[in-house]
Parts: C-alpha cells; structure tokens; sequence
C-alpha cells in the first residue's frame, strides 16, 4: 500500500449535502444531512493515519479516530462501529453537536501541517452511528448477573454514559429523570433541526437494552435525597449528572417585562413540550415577530434559528464582544448567517422597555469596545460613553448562560464549590461516600462529549469503588 | 402512569381528585405541589398538593376549572383512569413556625391547599384561626375538616348566603382586633387577595406568608418563566419558593406576568370548546 501523504489523499473534503437556507428557515427538518456510503468513503480517504494521531488526543474521549476509519475503509462498518462505541455512546449525537472544530478535527494532521480542510471525523461519526441505528446495532450485555444496584440522577448524556458502562460491568441501574421524558439537554434543549428526536430515542433506547431502567417524573432531593438512595433504597453508589440548567438574567430593569424568556423557556415550550404545534399540543409559546437574543453560544444560535422557523420575521442577535470571541459552534454560527439572522456585535443591553399593557417594546443598548484581554485571555468588552441607542424587539430571548440547579444543594449535605456546583475531587467522588457526580453539575455548562466523558470516568471510579473488576 | 382513585365534585367548577403515589405521599409536606400532565398532548401543570395520606399512599389535589387544561382535567379524569405525568412534590416546604397563634387564609383555589398548612400549625401546638373565601354557600367545602383542624373558623362569602358577608380580609381584620397577640398570618389564592392579606396586616407588622401560582413549565428550575419579584429581587418560585413574605412581594409584576398568555388561553380554550361541541 502506498503510504498516504497529503499530496496523494483527496483535496477537498467529501460532499455532505445541507438543506437550502430559505427552505429549512421554514422546517424543523435536519440541515446538515450527513454523508452517504460514498461520501463516507471517499472522505475516509483523507485520513492519513497518523501513526502519532494528534486528533485522539484532541478528542475529550480519545475515540481511536484512525482505528475506526482503517475498518471502515475496509468496508467493516460494525467493526469501525465497534471500535467508535469502545470509547462513545452517542455517536450519532456527538457527530452532530460536538464542537469538532475544537477538538479532534481541530489538531488533525491534514489541516494542520497539511494546510487542507481537516478529516471531517464528526461526520463519519454520525454516518456510522446514524447506520447502527437503521441496521439496529447495539453492544450486547455483559451477562453477569447484577451484585450491585446503582442509582442515577438526571439522564443527560453524563448520566447516560455513566449508566451504559455500568450496565456493561454488571450493574443494575436505575436512572431518574425529573421530567416526563429523558434525554437532558439533548431533548428539552438541542433542537429537532440539528439533533432529531428519533435519534436521541435511539440512544436512549440503546441503554434499556443494556438492561438499564429509566424512571421519569422523578425529582431527586424532592421525592427522595441522594442520602435515602444509599441508605433505604438500597443503592450502593449514585451518581449525579443534574446538569447546569438554571438560566441566568442580567439583573436590568424591565426584565420581568412579559416577552422576556430565557432560551431554555422558549427552547423547553418549542422542543419538549411541542409548543410550535399549538393549539394541538397545549403548551403556548406567543412568539412576536422581531426577536432579540442576547448572548452568541450554541443556546443563543438555536433559540434564534427555532424562532425563525416559528415565523419571525426578523431575528437580531445582541453580543458584547466579537464574532471572534462567538462560543457557538462554527457550523451553526455559519448556519445561522446563511438563514438571515443579523448580528449585532459588541453590543450589550442596559435596560428593557415596556408598553402601557407591560409587554416588551424595545432594548435599550449601548455600543461596546475592547480593552484589555481578562482572565479568560479573550479582551475585555468595555461601554462606550454615550452610545446608547434603542432597539425595537417584541420578543427578548436570554441566553448568557446558566447557574447550577439548586436542588439537590438545598436537600443534601453534598459540598458545593462557592459558585455552587457539586464538589469533587479527580476520580468525581463528591463529598459523600458512594456518591459521584460530573457533567454539566460539576463543571458548569459545556459540551455533550464533556459530559459523557465524565460519566464515563465516573463510572470507572464506581467500579473501583464497588471493587468490580473486568 | 399514576392511577386516580378518588373523585369528588364540590361543585361544577371545584372537584378533588385523589392521586395513588405512595413515594410522593410519603415525601409530601405543607406548601409543595406537583406537575401534572393530563395527556401526552397536555401542557405542565402545577397544582399544590391538598393533602397526602401516607397509610394510603395517596396524593390530593382540588382543581378549579379554569381554562383548556383544568377543563379537560374536569371532563377526563375518573376513578380508574390515570394521568401521564405527575412530577413532585416541588418548591420549598412550607416554614411551620412555632408561632403561638395563627390565621390561615384561603381563598378561591387557596381553600385546599391552606388546609395542610392549618394541620400542620395545629399539630405544633398553635391556636389556629381559619379563614376562607367563596363566592356563595353552595360553593363551601371541607368545612368539617377545618373545624377538626381549627380553634376558629371563620367563612366568608361574596353575598352573604354563609358565614360572614364580605372578603376573607374582613375576616382577617376581625380576628386581629378580637385577638391582639397573632404572630403570623397565611394567606393562600389569587394573587389580589394575597396582596389584599398582606395590606390588611402590614400596618400590625404581622408576618404574612404567601404562596405564590407564577406561570411555570417544568417546575425544577430549569426555564426561569417562573420568576417573581420579592425585595426588589429576582426569584424563581418553582425552587427558591413558592412560599415568600407577602410585604415584599410585588404582587403587580405577578398580576402582569400571569396575563402573559391569555390569548393563546382564550384560543386554546375555544378550540377544546369547539372540540366538545363536536363529539
Ligand atoms: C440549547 C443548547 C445547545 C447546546 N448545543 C451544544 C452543542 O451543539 N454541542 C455540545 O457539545 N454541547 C451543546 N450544549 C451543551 C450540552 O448540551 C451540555 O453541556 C450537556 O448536555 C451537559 O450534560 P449533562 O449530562 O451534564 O446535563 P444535562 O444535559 O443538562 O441533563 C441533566 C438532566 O438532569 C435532570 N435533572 C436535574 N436535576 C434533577 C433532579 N434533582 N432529579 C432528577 N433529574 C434531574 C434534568 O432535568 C436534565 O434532564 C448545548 C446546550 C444547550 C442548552
Ligand atoms: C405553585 C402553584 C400551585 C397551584 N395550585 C393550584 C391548585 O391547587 N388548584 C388549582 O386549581 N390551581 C392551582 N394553580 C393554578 C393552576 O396551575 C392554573 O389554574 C392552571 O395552570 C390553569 O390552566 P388552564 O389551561 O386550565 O387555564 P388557562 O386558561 O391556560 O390559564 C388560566 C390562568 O392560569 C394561569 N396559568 C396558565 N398556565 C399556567 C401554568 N402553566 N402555571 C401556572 N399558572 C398558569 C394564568 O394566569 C392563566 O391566565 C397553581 C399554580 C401554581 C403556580
Ligand atoms: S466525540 Fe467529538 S471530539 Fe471526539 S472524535 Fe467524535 S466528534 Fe471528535
Ligand atoms: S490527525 Fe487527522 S489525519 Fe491524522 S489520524 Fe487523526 S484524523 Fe487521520
Ligand atoms: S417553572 Fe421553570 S424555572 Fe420555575
Ligand atoms: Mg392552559
């Protein structure tokens, strides 16, 4: 075989079809639309199969990136499937949301030294995953019989990954979901035309077949504490993936004006509990027509882009810095433009006015500029002295982020760091014997991959703790 | 699914449901409530938990039928059916003081959920002196169950047809010059009547607990569309209440805030009207 270098391997990268701009700002229907068989192979083509890859390390839950794509381009889809799933469980998912550009196809060789588009390694992720799902794949259970019972808070993709490894080592594991349907962020959060529903069922219905029990309309702290689990339910570790899930407010005037919603509010009306289908579905939503979102992170892309297919006519995003300093993932934030939403960076409200009847009518901004880099290393935005000006908007969606949810702090003696996320130390065990956390709860909010990642790593401090060995 | 086992109309707007969830009815205390989903069609919601019996395993809610939701609660839920979701209890339990001598309030959809609170007062050792609202005589209910519970019980109807002839805030004035040594009040329903408690006994610099119904969705703290304002300060009633001190609540960003949806409620109700016509 000749060795592959980056003047023999295809220049560009693989076709992977998108849906017209005008035609999805009007659906719910996927954007990107994945590669097929073809384009799957040509694009695996690309890799160079580093025998040093930087892309495994560059990926938070070291996928053997080359190892998947040498069987695939043999033709073994459910061998690269296999080798994908040693190290994720949500392939389909994290193709799709993971901020590749970041992480794995962010250091790969071919855009690297190579100066070329990088492997694009989310995308046969997804194609592969999107496969087991229609071939019906999944990883057979470990058949040892259970020796112990673990209980999981929340079911997020933290609590998924750490309940399907545990499922794997034996474990019998019950998973307990506040809302009437699981899934975390992914469902109430992650709209349809970036992660359909039927691929997060899927996921999910590849954790009950490893034998895990999913219970929902169960909040934990409330209905039970993390301290009962362990001492009369009978559970002999929990872990705790709650997420971050408190939305922020800027604390301006006129925020509690009717029209101000965080995007988790209009996110949660539209994605779980169907409020774009009104009055069929009972939940209402009342979007206006000129929509203002503050804040530019992949909440802020998707509460903007789920308006304009509710039929805004125009949607603005507000942002205090630059689209440099944007936090959303470059497909969307590109997805975004190409629908028509108009940007306004280094602009920052100071206060929201209201009609006589207490409605939203307009954003009082102020022009910003940047100073000096802060701690983050990204600069400073800074007011510029009289530079306010107001912007007409009937609908203000917040999405500057979020704050750990409170309840589990306010019902167990779990330690919490000063901004109040669960404390741990390196192997996630909390304060309380028995019990770990990760994900979104421990780290503040992050990614997807992040947060299974932790599960992951948790689930292996389980075992050990539990003195389960292979 | 979560089974109902009990049904019992108070009149054609008020009915009481009883709810089989023994971990919920184990978990239960004063001041929570839950969220319930009629259907898988159905929006959230919430619904303080009237009264628990933990040897039954059981879950009571009084429910007033007031648009699309409450009205479909009202049409569909019998004995032997179920409801697809029920999720509790939430908020903050109610703070039980020791208080020496108490007056409950409840008014409107406030009369069942101040009875656990009156209970729980009782069972401290408190003289308890209840106070409810309803529009007429025919209307009354539990009165035997707040007499067992109270020292004092006091109705009050819009025209006289029962007890006394006026608003619970009447109520109020009259035991606070009867008895001068009240060390907290309670006042649970619409939102005007509560601010109506909390100016009846503002200048007594009585303590005066309310419970707080903002618009909510998933109850856990997750979507803000609950926030009230307490102090001049942002809350979210779902987690951080629903119970605040009635002398700091702004009770008209609550009144505002409740109107946020009304067209849609108006629209949601026609359709299920239309709907029913129909069958
Ligand atoms: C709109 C949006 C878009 C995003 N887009 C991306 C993206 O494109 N790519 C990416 O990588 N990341 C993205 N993220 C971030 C990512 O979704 C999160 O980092 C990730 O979901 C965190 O996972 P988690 O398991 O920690 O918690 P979550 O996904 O938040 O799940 C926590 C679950 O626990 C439940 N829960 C909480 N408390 C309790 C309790 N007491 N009892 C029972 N259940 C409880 C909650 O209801 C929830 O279902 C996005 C986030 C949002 C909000
Ligand atoms: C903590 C809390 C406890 C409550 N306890 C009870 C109770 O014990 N018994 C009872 O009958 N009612 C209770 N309510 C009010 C009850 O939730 C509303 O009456 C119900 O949601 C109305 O729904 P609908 O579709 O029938 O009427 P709609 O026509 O949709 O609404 C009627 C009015 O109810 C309010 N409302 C609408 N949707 C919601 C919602 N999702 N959450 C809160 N309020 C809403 C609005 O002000 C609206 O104008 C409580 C509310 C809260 C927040
Ligand atoms: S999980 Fe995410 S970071 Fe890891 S290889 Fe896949 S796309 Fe890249
Ligand atoms: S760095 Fe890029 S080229 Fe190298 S192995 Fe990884 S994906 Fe292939
Ligand atoms: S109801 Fe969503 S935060 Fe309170
Ligand atoms: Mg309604």
């Amino acid at each position: 075989m000749v060795r592959k270098t980056i003047r023999n391997i295809p220049q560009e990268r693989a076709f992977m079809p998108v849906q017209d701009p005008e035609a999805r700002a009007a659906n719910f229907d996927e954007v990107a639309l994945g590669f097929d068989e073809a384009a799957a192979l040509l694009e695996s083509e690309r890799c160079l199969m580093c025998p040093e890859p930087a892309c495994i390390a560059g990926c938070p839950v070291s996928i053997d990136i080359p190892g998947f794509i040498e069987k695939l381009l043999k033709n073994d889809y459910r061998g690269a499937y296999d080798r994908l799933t040693d190290s994720t469980l949500l392939p389909a998912v994290c193709g799709r949301v993971c901020p590749q550009e970041e992480q794995c196809e962010g250091v790969c060789a071919v855009a690297v030294s190579g100066g070329l588009e990088p492997v694009a390694i989310g995308r046969l992720e997804r194609w592969l995953g999107d496969k087991a799902i229609a071939e019906g794949w999944h990883k057979s259970r470990h058949i040892e019989p259970a020796r112990f019972r673990v209980g999981v808070v929340g079911s997020g993709p933290a609590s998924m990954a750490c309940a399907a490894d545990l499922a794997k080592a034996g474990c019998e594991v019950t998973v307990f979901e506040a809302l009437h349907a699981p899934g975390g962020v992914l469902r109430y959060g992650i709209p349809e035309f970036r992660l359909p529903n039927s691929v997060v069922d899927a996921e999910i219905g590849q954790l009950e077949t490893l034998g895990v029990e999913i219970k929902c309309n169960t909040l934990v702290g409330r209905l039970f504490t993390v301290e009962q689990m362990l001492s009369e339910m009978g559970y002999d570790a929990v872990f705790i993936g709650a997420g971050a899930g408190t939305p922020k407010f800027m604390d301006i005037p006129g925020e509690n004006l009717n029209g101000v919603l965080s995007a988790n509010e209009l996110l949660t009306r539209c994605n779980l509990m169907h409020a774009g289908d009104f009055p069929n579905y009972d939940t209402p939503l009342g979007l206006g027509k000129r929509i203002a979102v503050i804040g530019a992170g992949n909440t802020a892309m998707d509460a903007m882009r789920v308006s304009l297919r509710l039929g805004a006519e125009e949607v603005h995003c507000v942002y205090r810095r630059t689209e440099l300093e944007c936090p959303a993932r470059a497909e969307e934030l590109h997805h975004a433009q190409e629908e028509g939403i108009a940007f306004h960076w280094l602009t920052s409200p100071v206060e929201l006015l209201g009609d006589a009847e207490g409605n939203v009518r307009a954003l009082r901004c102020q022009r910003m500029e940047l100073g000096e880099p802060d701690e983050s290393g990204r600069r400073r935005p800074v007011p510029v002295e009289g530079s306010e000006f107001d912007f007409e908007a009937d609908t203000v969606v917040y999405a500057i982020g979020t704050s750990p949810n409170p309840i589990l702090g306010q019902t167990s003696k779990i330690r919490l760091n000063k901004w109040g996320y669960i404390e741990t130390d390196e192997t996630l065990a909390t304060s309380l014997a028995g019990v770990y956390a990760g994900g979104d709860i421990v780290t503040g909010a992050a990614t997807v991959i992040l947060a299974m990642g932790a599960g992951r790593k948790a689930a292996e401090s389980i075992r050990q703790y539990l003195g389960i060995r292979d | 699914d979560f089974p109902i086992v009990t049904r019992t109309d108070f009149s054609d707007t008020t009915f009481l449901l009883e709810i089989l969830h023994p971990a919920m009815a184990k978990a239960a205390k004063p001041g929570q409530f839950v969220i319930v989903m009629v259907n898988e069609h159905g929006e959230r919601i919430p619904l303080t938990i009237a009264d628990f019996d933990r040897q039954r395993g059981t879950i009571t809610l009084v429910i007033q039928a007031v648009g699309k939701s409450s009205r479909e609660m009202q049409a569909e839920c019998r004995v032997g059916g179920t409801l697809f979701g029920m999720v509790g209890p939430m908020g903050i339990p109610s703070h039980v003081s020791d208080a020496k001598k108490v007056i409950c309030v409840g008014g409107g959809l406030g009369v069942a959920p101040i009875f656990p609170q009156a209970r729980a007062f009782k069972e401290n050792g408190a003289y308890v002196i209840g106070v409810v609202g309803f529009r007429s005589a025919n209307l009354i209910f539990w009165e035997h169950k707040f007499r067992s519970v109270c020292d004092e019980f006091i109705i009050c109807t819009d025209d006289g047809s029962a007890g006394l002839k006026g608003l619970v805030t009447q109520g109020i004035e009259g035991a606070i010059a009867e008895h001068g040594d009240i060390d907290e009040v309670v006042a649970i329903g619409p939102p005007i009547m509560m601010r109506a408690c909390a100016e009846a006994t503002r200048p007594h610099k009585i303590k005066t607990m309310v419970s707080l119904n903002p618009i909510m969705v998933d109850g856990t703290g997750m979507c803000g569309g609950c926030r009230v304002r307490v102090g001049g300060r942002i809350k979210f009633a779902c987690v951080d209440g629903p119970d605040f001190d009635g002398h700091a609540v702004d009770f008209d960003d609550l009144m505002q805030r409740l109107k946020r949806y009304r067209p849609q409620e108006q629209q949601s109700l026609e359709q299920w009207d239309e709907n029913c016509r129909r069958l």
